[in-house]
């Protein structure tokens, strides 16, 4: 762990020059600290920000630029041979060469011309990786040198400090931007390319998917069918059996906490429905394949029904389940900002308190709640491992509930785990499939946050 | 009003009163269907509970076969080198055959050995080996060792083998069924805590399969998380609540953070392949990419969290500070963020019991690898225990089942501990103003 090591070292300097910088400010006042214009950790913290951030700099920008330095370097060596491969048998030789490195295959057995190429990737390692630390050493340390001159009884060490702190903060705060962008141009580029592939009408009204790579050019259906419809049916389906469960459940749940509980069964339940929010995905997709699919196909015998063991049912009433806290929570909420004077009003008129929650608190809550039930659908669309676990993987286009589906997501995470060419159409498609994925649940979130925005300016 | 008692009830009232009898039962009614939707979803808690509990009990728990075993000179170092590369060498398959043979003399038939053979795992070799590793001193001795049974040996013993079904559906035979009840009986076959659960990492057969590798992955990938996006979620929160300037550009990056919360986590994985392993080449599997794809995961709900928790603390705090003469970096970084640290904490916690059970974009940058191996460094492969869970709940042999449920109850465990941590420090330090 060279980066790790180096990192060590570059705090271990800036440290160093954080003492460096308050001595130096601490002389220069001559023990008369009211002289100085700003406090001594100031003036070290300067010293200390002038190492650090040229030296991460220097060191992310090296970490970056090295492998592409490496394959210039290394340009020359490389073989006639493997520059004509193809590039998955490019991969295999590059993959040959780390196993040589890693001591994996002996230098006698290895062929001469990889055994050179790694040779000397493994010296130029060495050097850029020395280089690389003594550059970022050297740019901190040369940044503490000068920085440390410049302090003077009358250096404003305090204001430049503050500056770059608040400056720090505000790159922070632009990570969740960087975020969003880095998700956008990943989906957009990478769907694109598919595009390039696969007809984007094909894709979005297409009846049949079937994405096996061929293993033959010639052969039959080699080029796999995209059409991605019946995986869009197979997650509605799944989404309204899950939210045939949640939505009831959680509103009443949401009633009896927001109306019917007193103080103490309040404190008991909410944190039970959260517990609910809390088990991990994975736990929930054991559970339904574990335990309520073959229970659902038991029952299902003995009433004659023919339940698949990978049921859409199974999966979508098992997320139902894991739903039932977003609705209710979000709804409690937006009851308990509905006024008392409405309730007081209901019940002054003679309302049993039923009535007045559902003709008074639920409607005036309606819009919060359709917010919280936007929320919830886009959250069962995204969700991913109880539907791998428990639903099926074959694109079945079916309103039947008892039969298997496949989802959207589920086809992305097959799609990508284990061994992939990161060029065919088969890999491409899980970006096309994630791009659709990510634009219909942002429709949905900015849906459901509009809806409760424009809800709570009528009461406050 | 008057008096009701001295009208005489005519038949409006009796209508008036069969309709007040209506209403009141459909208010019952309507409560009852109330609490009946708590206790519904409060008795899916407990089946999915116990549904875990009950096979994890068994998880958590090993056949093993206590045999003598005669550690043969001739057979582990017949040169008498002691040199751990030959000791790892041998062939400790014989010693425990040996010792199977010595155990049942009478049987001799060449199929029935191969039969007896099978009762203990196949791993059960290794069992000696790290044995024999260990205590070199004991070659040439006869030692009393604990051997993992079978898959299919354990479950009988437990009691999960129906013994009525026909033995080519049981999955054992009748002979073997018969010495495992022999040696049941003596007392040499007994069931015990599973070591072995904590102290390996995956494995082809249950009997030898544990989560130390997977837990390892988890608090590496953890940590990578907590490094990053706690700096950077305190940083950003800070900037938006106390000096970012009302303009668009902050408008913006208030809507994008609440709309990154609720991006489905599958996402975040295929960000993390194609930016940070396709683009900018770091190692797959490593906790490293995990680290940094939960990081961004978690970041919006951390930075939300924080917000809230800095709004929190009343302007008085502000204004005395800046009264006394303090810069406004200073009041952020002397008085709000010490004050709002409680609550800051509370939110990463949680943040970090999110990351710890999460899968879906881990499964995306190929930390579904077969690790045996506690990873040392991170850039290594590694998985989580979650990943692990998803792995194991695929694999066909029964014996995983029970594993599952166990890693399934390790997980809650630490997710149950987290988050109660997270309701003391918010019991324990939440203020009133």
């Amino acid at each position: 762990m060279h980066s790790t090591a180096l990192l060590f070292a570059l705090a271990a300097i800036v440290t160093a020059s954080y003492f460096g910088g308050r001595s130096r400010a601490l002389a220069v006042a001559g023990g008369r600290l009211t002289r100085l214009k700003a406090l001594p950790a100031y003036h070290g913290a300067y010293v200390a920000l002038a190492t650090g951030i040229p030296g991460l700099l220097f060191l992310i920008g090296a970490l970056m630029a090295e492998p592409w330095l490496l394959g210039r370097l290394l340009d020359p060596v490389l073989p006639e041979r493997v520059r004509q491969m193809a590039s998955g048998s490019q991969a295999l030789w590059m993959s040959e060469v780390h196993r040589y490195l890693a001591g994996d295959i002996a230098p006698s057995v290895a062929a001469p011309e990889l055994a050179l190429y790694a040779e000397k990737l493994r010296t130029l390692q060495r050097t850029l990786t020395v280089g690389i630390a003594i550059g970022a050493l050297g740019v901190g340390a040369a940044g503490a040198v000068v920085a440390r001159r410049r302090i003077t009884v009358g250096f404003a060490a305090r204001g430049r400090v503050e500056r770059v702190i608040r400056a720090l903060m505000g790159v922070a705060a632009t990570v969740a931007v960087l975020t969003t962008v880095g998700i956008v141009l990943s989906l957009v580029f990478e769907t694109f390319r598919f595009f390039e592939r696969v007809p984007v009408g094909d894709f979005l009204f297409g009846l049949r998917w079937s994405p096996q790579t061929a293993l033959r050019a010639d052969q039959v259906g080699a080029v796999g069918s995209f059409g991605a419809i019946p995986l869009f049916a197979g997650t509605l389906l799944i989404t309204a059996i899950a939210m045939s469960v949640a939505v009831p459940l959680g509103l009443l749940c949401a009633v009896y906490t927001s109306e019917y509980a007193g103080p103490r069964s309040r404190a008991a339940v909410k944190p039970l429905l959260e517990v609910l929010a809390g088990v991990p995905t994975v736990v929930y997709g054991f559970f339904a394949a574990l335990t309520v699919a073959p229970a659902l196909r038991e029952l299902g015998s003995t009433l004659g029904l023919d339940v698949a063991s990978e049921s859409a049912l199974a999966a979508g009433g098992v997320m139902g389940i894991m739903i039932i806290p977003f609705i209710s929570s979000l709804s409690d909420d937006v009851m308990n900002a509905v006024p008392q004077s409405l309730r007081d009003g209901a019940f002054a008129l003679g309302a049993t308190k039923s009535e007045a929650i559902r003709q008074i608190v639920l409607p005036a809550a309606l819009p919060g709640i359709a917010g919280a039930i936007l929320l919830a659908i886009s959250r069962a669309i995204g969700e991913t491992m109880i539907v791998v676990m428990a639903a099926g993987l074959a694109a079945n286009m079916t309103l039947n509930p008892f039969a298997a589906v496949t989802t959207v997501t589920v086809q992305i995470v097959t799609l990508l785990v284990g061994d992939q060419e990161f060029d065919s159409a088969k890999t491409l498609s899980a970006f096309a499939l994630g791009l659709v994925l990510f634009f219909v649940t942002l429709c949905l979130n900015v849906a459901a946050l509009m809806i409760v925005r424009r809800y709570r300016e009528q009461y406050e | 009003m008057s008096d009701p008692s001295q009208r005489t009830p005519g038949p409006a009232a009796a209508v008036k009163k069969a309709r007040l009898r209506r209403r009141h039962a459909a208010e019952r009614r309507f409560r009852a269907y109330a609490i009946g939707a708590v206790a519904f979803a409060a008795g899916l808690l407990a089946l999915l509970v116990a549904s875990i509990g009950v096979r994890a009990y068994s998880g958590f728990r090993q056949s093993y076969l206590t045999l003598p075993i005669v550690i043969d000179r001739e057979i582990v170092d017949p040169e008498g080198t002691n040199d751990p590369a030959v000791l790892a060498d041998a062939n400790y398959i014989s010693l425990v055959k040996q010792a199977l043979r010595a155990r049942f003399p009478e049987i001799t038939a060449r199929s029935e050995q191969s039969a007896l053979y099978s009762i203990v795992s196949v791993g059960a070799a290794d069992s000696v080996k790290e044995y024999v590793l260990a205590h070199p001193q004991d070659i040439g001795r006869t030692v009393s060792l604990r051997l993992e049974t079978a898959d299919s040996v354990d479950a009988l013993v437990k009691g999960l083998t129906d013994r009525t079904l026909p033995a080519d559906d049981r999955g054992i035979s009748d002979l073997e069924v018969a010495w495992v009840d022999d040696l049941v009986a003596s007392g040499e076959l007994r069931v015990g805590f599973s070591r072995t659960l904590f102290t390996s990492g995956d494995s082809r057969e249950p009997e030898r399969a544990g989560i130390l590798a997977a837990l390892t992955g988890s608090a590496m990938t953890l940590v990578v998380t907590f490094l990053l996006s706690f700096p950077l979620g305190v940083a950003a929160a800070v900037y938006l609540e106390e000096f970012a300037p009302r303009n668009r550009w902050t408008a913006l990056v208030e809507v994008n953070i609440n709309n990154l919360a609720a991006v489905p986590s599958v996402i975040f994985g295929l960000l993390g392949l194609a930016i940070l392993l396709n683009f900018f080449g770091l190692p797959r599997s490593s906790p490293l990419a995990g680290g940094i794809v939960l990081a961004l995961m978690t970041l919006p709900t951390l930075i939300i969290a924080a917000r809230a928790a800095i709004a929190a603390v009343p302007p008085s705090i502000r204004e005395a500070a800046l009264a006394v003469g303090a810069s406004d970096v200073q009041v952020v970084l002397h008085h709000v963020v010490p004050l709002a640290l409680p609550g800051i904490l509370t939110g990463s916690i949680i943040g970090m019991a999110r990351a710890l059970g999460e899968t879906a974009p881990l499964l995306m940058i190929g930390m579904v690898a077969f690790i045996v191996d506690v990873p040392h460094g991170f850039t290594e492969a590694a998985t989580v225990l979650p990943v692990q869970i998803f792995i194991w709940a695929d694999s066909p042999e029964r014996g995983f089942v029970a594993r599952t449920a166990a890693a399934t109850a390790v997980l809650l465990f630490f997710l149950v501990m987290m988050n109660a941590t997270a309701v003391v420090l918010r019991r324990r330090f939440e203020r009133r103003w």
